[in-house]
């Protein structure tokens, strides 16, 4: 080097620094809610080690994590709890979404349960699988962890631009605006809100 | 083991006993079905209450009422079982609560409520128990659509930019 660096000093960018440090210690937020929260447990035991690509902290904090790890079905009560969560993690914050009920609802396609989170959060990455091997969670999070370290700014410029919902549609409005059309039920407050995107 | 013959003379010939192997079940008219575990209770020795449930008999061949709200009791000296079965219908269908003679009623009710939407009068707290307080639906009724009525659809969008 013509600058004539000491020993132990060498030059980067910020940008890469902070992606650097940022995967390499990624702290995950457990949001276990089902079966998937098992092998969530799994992962981090030592068994599989968790531990080794730097994501063991478990914080059941949402201010001291980074990585929301959305594990099992969540039911509509349920889902205002996980916004919350998500709402309070400080930036800059990534959500994997771990197994086929967080993706999609999996089997459970009732009333009750979300089809799949990413429709009402941001989601960054799917592990599909019910549940998903161990292997394949820590394969997402050293997917993660790449993408972090290609895409990655300081102060979180790549998520400026993502204004749009990342989560598919509902496939039943079409079904649900003909059944309201057809059988209205009078009095309904949930089933008369406005924001089933007209 | 509890005589059907003696509950029909205090209750009233309406009262029915069916029984299949070991499982016994009494059926009962509505309005005389708090005195009727009322006595199972205190004279007949079912300390326990083991569940409530319904069932919900819209377009069920032969059903003339709608719903049937089925009372499980276990006698813990005897070990003998029996199953109470009520009929309500709509548009309001109701019954006495049994929360006074047993207190583990009180959830029991409160899921009842939630998923059929029967009351139980006189319950103390009668509010849902597993759906969220805004539902406005019951579940479990037959007319109600497995999917809902875009309940689980019905929630804002969080995105990136405002998060
Ligand atoms: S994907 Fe399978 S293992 Fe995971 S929560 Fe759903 S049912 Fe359970």
């Amino acid at each position: 080097m013509a600058v004539g660096l000491p020993e132990n000093v060498f030059l980067t960018k910020l940008d890469v620094a902070a992606n650097w440090v940022r995967s390499n210690s990624l702290w995950p937020m457990p949001f276990a809610t089902a079966c998937c929260g098992i092998e969530l447990m799994a992962t981090a035991s030592s068994r599989f080690d968790l531990a080794r690509f730097g994501a063991e902290v478990m914080r059941f904090s949402p201010r001291q994590c980074d990585l929301l790890i959305v594990a099992g079905r969540v039911v509509t009560k349920m889902l205002p709890v996980l916004q919350r969560i998500w709402l309070q993690m400080p930036e800059p914050k990534w959500c994997i979404s771990m197994g086929a009920c967080a993706c999609s609802g999996g089997v459970f396609d009732t009333y009750a349960v979300v089809q799949g989170v990413d429709r009402f959060i941001p989601v960054d990455l799917y592990v599909p699988g019910c549940p998903p091997r161990p292997e394949q969670l820590i394969a997402g999070i050293i997917e993660l962890q790449n993408r972090i370290k290609q895409t990655g700014t300081l102060n979180g410029r790549e998520f400026i631009q993502r204004t749009e919902a990342t989560g598919p549609e509902p496939l039943e409005l079409e079904e649900l605006r003909r059944l309201r059309q057809a059988t209205p039920v009078e009095g309904l407050p949930i089933f008369h809100a406005p924001d089933l995107k007209t | 083991m509890i005589d059907i013959t003696a509950l029909q003379a205090q209750f009233g010939s309406e009262l029915s006993l069916s029984e299949f192997r070991d499982n016994r079940r009494v059926i009962c008219p509505a309005e005389k079905a708090h005195a009727l575990l009322s006595h199972l209770y205190h004279a007949a020795g079912f300390n326990y209450l083991v569940d409530i449930t319904a069932v919900d008999y819209l377009e069920w061949e032969n059903a003339t009422d709608r719903f049937g709200v089925i009372y499980a009791l276990l006698n813990m000296e005897a070990g003998e079982r029996l199953y109470v079965k009520v009929f309500v219908n709509d548009p309001h269908p109701t019954l006495p609560t049994v929360y006074n003679l047993w207190r583990g009623a009180d959830w029991m009710e409160r899921e009842v409520y939630d998923m059929f939407g029967i009351t139980f009068a006189g319950h103390p707290d009668l509010r849902r128990i597993l759906s969220p307080d805004e539902f406005t639906a019951f579940p479990l009724r037959k007319d109600y659509p497995l999917k809902g009525r875009g309940e689980r659809h019905n929630f804002p969008v969080i995105t990136r930019a405002d998060s």
